[in-house]
């Protein structure tokens, strides 16, 4: 048995010269292009930063790629954003270029700043999940394909930022982006009673569905479970807990669209993302409905918001009803909320548009 | 095994956007595994159902998290993934690599795994996606010996992250690469080790950008910020201006507070101090002219999450002014206070902020000794119905 409990090796080990020297120094910065940063220090040294996207499911070839571009012009030092882009540092501004030639060899783009689309932070999917409801890396991929120039570009109102989650676990957290794709089961859990005793502790079953939809099965000679489907909203929490209980299913699985939220205080206060579209279906490799419909939102979102102005901020300002007779997406009593929060949402005076 | 016709997944190699699809090929050359994952993703885009089962328990001696067990339902079909774990590697704050750790990594993950990896994953970890299991121990001890170590999963503490905080970034209020290093080097055993009643995660955020998502995705949150006031340089104030910068339509029109004022004769930037509420619009649009105060700490805020169980919740202010200098002994005192609490009343699953809901702020702010301030609520209650005690 080697090491233990030895934690993550020290982040000083791992930075450019330049940051080191001017580490805690930072004065000011500026996007000279999409995808080019310039950072000033108050000792006067500056370092140029060039961001990449990347498809986040990488193989260690593609890993050994962007080192050779980072040993070649950032003496051997790189760094990745929270939203899975590839940064290459150098206080040289004659390496720019290069660094972007040599970017643009491997086939990535280079941009995701400023008033642009980043990259999507998502989950994974069916390449790696039991309770995907969707895909991930193949859903991402047929979206940023269409979303493309806005990466390489910064023509939006502002920044935005797109997230995926594959079920509502959400374990990429997506909940407060601009838009959220959210992967959704639609029909309740197929109980396997002859499992249930051998693979999952009942109480604890019982117990995780927020709704209280399941209990005990009623029939002494099973040793099982029942789910009361009209009280199911589908959540997965009890497959969790009991693989007993799967609820993928291949035509009720599919996507749900929320926009307008964001995390940074900037302006309005962090929002929560709140649903735009129910539900669309899964329709691999493309997806087609999904993207038509995100492309959508962010077409009239670029055309209607003013600058500056976060999808939820513009959304904020002239208002639900308008977005959606601008987007033209129905409003159905799948948008009202009738969950545990769900009444501070209802309208509580006569202000409002027609 | 014989090469499979992939024709749904092999749609998704063309486009402009780079194609995670040629990344399995890649690593499909050298990797029976790597091939099976193509099938395996070619029947899931056919059948538009994941193929992947529950997770059984599998590991590393002495932990009981960083492994994440997977096992395909078609094992017959696709025998080379049959086992397919995920290892979490905590990724050095900041996410930032030397290329010699990159291919440290590399090769050793080309030895015992798949080859194929996230950089990064949701949370921050290097994900190495899919070994079985017998090579996870071999695995994990030439990563520890190449320096790196597993990070958090299960009901733990989850791998901390920030972001690029004072290695880049003229915001930085706070040092966020050391926070996040010093506090997972501290909880080790909290990461390593599952036994809360569900998972707790901590980020760190420079300023109230919150670039790492922190009030959203951190059940403890910590927000660099400051005390004094904003500091403005009038000439680069005026050079903006010069140089047909609309101030009053990009920075004071939009100063949530209507802090910020224009002098046009002056040619003066007016602040009242006391209104502004640090929302950073004005610094972000004019970097170069206004810059945070020199008064500076971090606002903890506590409960953020994703929907499960209860809803998604955003975080709650906890303190709106700490001072975080090393070794942050504050912030740790109240997270082991914290930790003892919800360890003791929180049910399975449940994460602090349901835990918070269901027993009362009044209740929880009582037992990590915290006094109740006007910046902890938007308002205060309009119902009558106070409990006296």
């Amino acid at each position: 048995m080697g090491k233990s409990d030895i934690g993550p090796p020290s982040y000083k080990k791992m930075l450019p010269a330049v940051i080191e020297k001017n580490y805690g120094k930072w004065k000011y910065h500026e996007i000279t292009k999409p995808g080019v940063l310039r950072h000033v220090s108050e000792s006067g040294d500056e370092v140029w930063t060039v961001r990449a996207g990347s498809p986040r499911l990488v193989s260690i070839d593609f890993i050994r790629d962007i080192c050779d571009i980072a040993d070649k012009y950032c003496d051997g030092k790189l760094r990745f954003t929270s939203r899975s882009n590839v940064e290459f540092m150098t206080p040289k501004k004659e390496n720019v270029e290069p660094i972007i030639a040599a970017v643009q060899k491997l086939g990535l783009p280079v941009g995701g700043t400023g008033k642009a689309i980043s990259n999507i932070v998502h989950t994974q999917g069916w390449a790696h999940c039991h309770s995907a409801a969707t895909d991930s890396s193949g859903l991402v991929k047929a979206i940023m394909d269409e979303l493309y120039p806005y990466f390489t570009s910064m023509k939006l109102p502002a920044k935005l930022r797109v997230a995926l989650a594959c079920c509502i676990n959400m374990c990429g957290a997506v909940h407060c982006s601009d838009i959220a794709i959210v992967g959704i089961h639609t029909k309740p859990p197929k109980v396997d009673n002859s499992k249930v005793s051998a693979v999952c502790e009942i109480p604890t079953t019982m117990a995780s569905c927020p709704t209280g939809a399941i209990r005990k099965n009623p029939d002494p000679n099973v040793k099982g479970l029942v789910v009361n489907e009209e009280k199911c909203m589908y959540c997965g929490n009890c497959f969790t807990v009991c693989p007993a209980m799967p609820l993928a299913d291949s035509t009720g699985d599919g996507v749900a669209i929320y926009v307008g939220g964001k995390v940074s205080n900037a302006r309005h206060t962090p929002m929560f993302s709140r649903l735009a579209i129910p539900y669309l279906p899964n329709n691999p490799p493309r997806w087609p409905e999904a993207v038509n419909a995100i492309k959508n939102i962010v077409e009239v979102y670029a055309k209607h918001a003013l600058p500056d102005e976060r999808m939820g901020e513009w959304i904020d300002r002239v208002g639900w009803e308008n977005f959606f007779k601008l987007t033209g997406i129905p409003f159905t009593e799948y948008h009202i909320d009738d969950f545990t929060h769900g009444i501070d949402t209802y309208r509580t005076t006569t202000q409002f548009r027609w | 095994m014989a090469d499979r016709d992939t024709p749904l997944i092999n749609n998704l190699e063309d486009g402009p956007w780079p194609s995670y699809v040629k990344e399995i090929k890649r690593a499909a050359k050298k990797n029976a595994a790597a091939k099976d994952l193509l099938g395996v993703q070619e029947l899931s885009f056919k059948d538009k159902i994941t193929h992947w089962k529950h997770g059984g328990i599998v590991g590393v001696t002495g932990y009981g998290s960083g492994v994440i067990g997977r096992y395909v339902d078609v094992p017959e079909e696709f025998p080379a993934v049959e086992m397919f774990h995920t290892m979490r590697i905590n990724m050095p704050s900041g996410w930032f690599y030397t290329t010699d750790a990159l291919r440290k990594i590399c090769d050793i993950w080309e030895k015992y795994g798949s080859g194929l990896t996230n950089f990064h994953g949701s949370t921050g970890d290097i994900i190495l996606l899919g070994t079985d299991t017998k090579s996870l121990q071999p695995c994990f001890d030439e990563l520890t010996e190449a320096g790196f170590d597993l990070g958090g999963s299960g009901s733990a503490l989850r791998t901390p992250s920030a972001c690029v905080g004072p290695a880049r970034c003229e915001w930085a209020c706070i040092d966020t690469l050391d926070i996040c290093n010093n506090l997972t080097q501290e909880f080790q055993d909290e990461m390593h080790r599952p036994r809360w009643p569900y998972k707790f995660k901590i980020k760190v955020s420079g300023c109230p950008n919150d670039g790492v998502a922190a009030i959203a995705r951190a059940d403890f949150t910590i927000i660099g910020t400051w005390r004094d006031s904003l500091r403005i340089d009038q000439d680069e104030v005026r050079r903006y201006v010069k140089n047909g910068f609309d101030i009053k339509g990009i920075v004071t029109d939009k100063c949530p507070t209507k802090a910020l004022a224009w002098d046009e004769k002056a040619q003066k930037l007016n602040l009242r101090a006391d209104d502004c509420v640090r929302c950073m619009h004005c610094i972000n649009k004019m970097c170069k002219a206004i810059r945070p105060g020199l008064d500076r700490g971090a606002t903890i805020l506590i409960g953020g999450k994703a929907p499960i169980i209860k809803g998604a919740y955003l975080s709650w202010v906890l303190v709106p002014f700490m001072k975080m200098e090393p070794p942050y002994d504050e912030a740790k005192e109240l997270l082991h206070k914290i930790w003892e609490w919800w360890d003791e009343n929180g049910r399975t699953r449940e994460r602090v902020a349901e835990l918070i809901e269901r027993m009362g702020l009044k209740t929880f702010l009582r037992a990590v000794d915290l006094k109740p301030l006007p910046q902890m609520v938007y308002r205060p209650r309009a119902n009558p119905y106070v409990f006296f005690d």
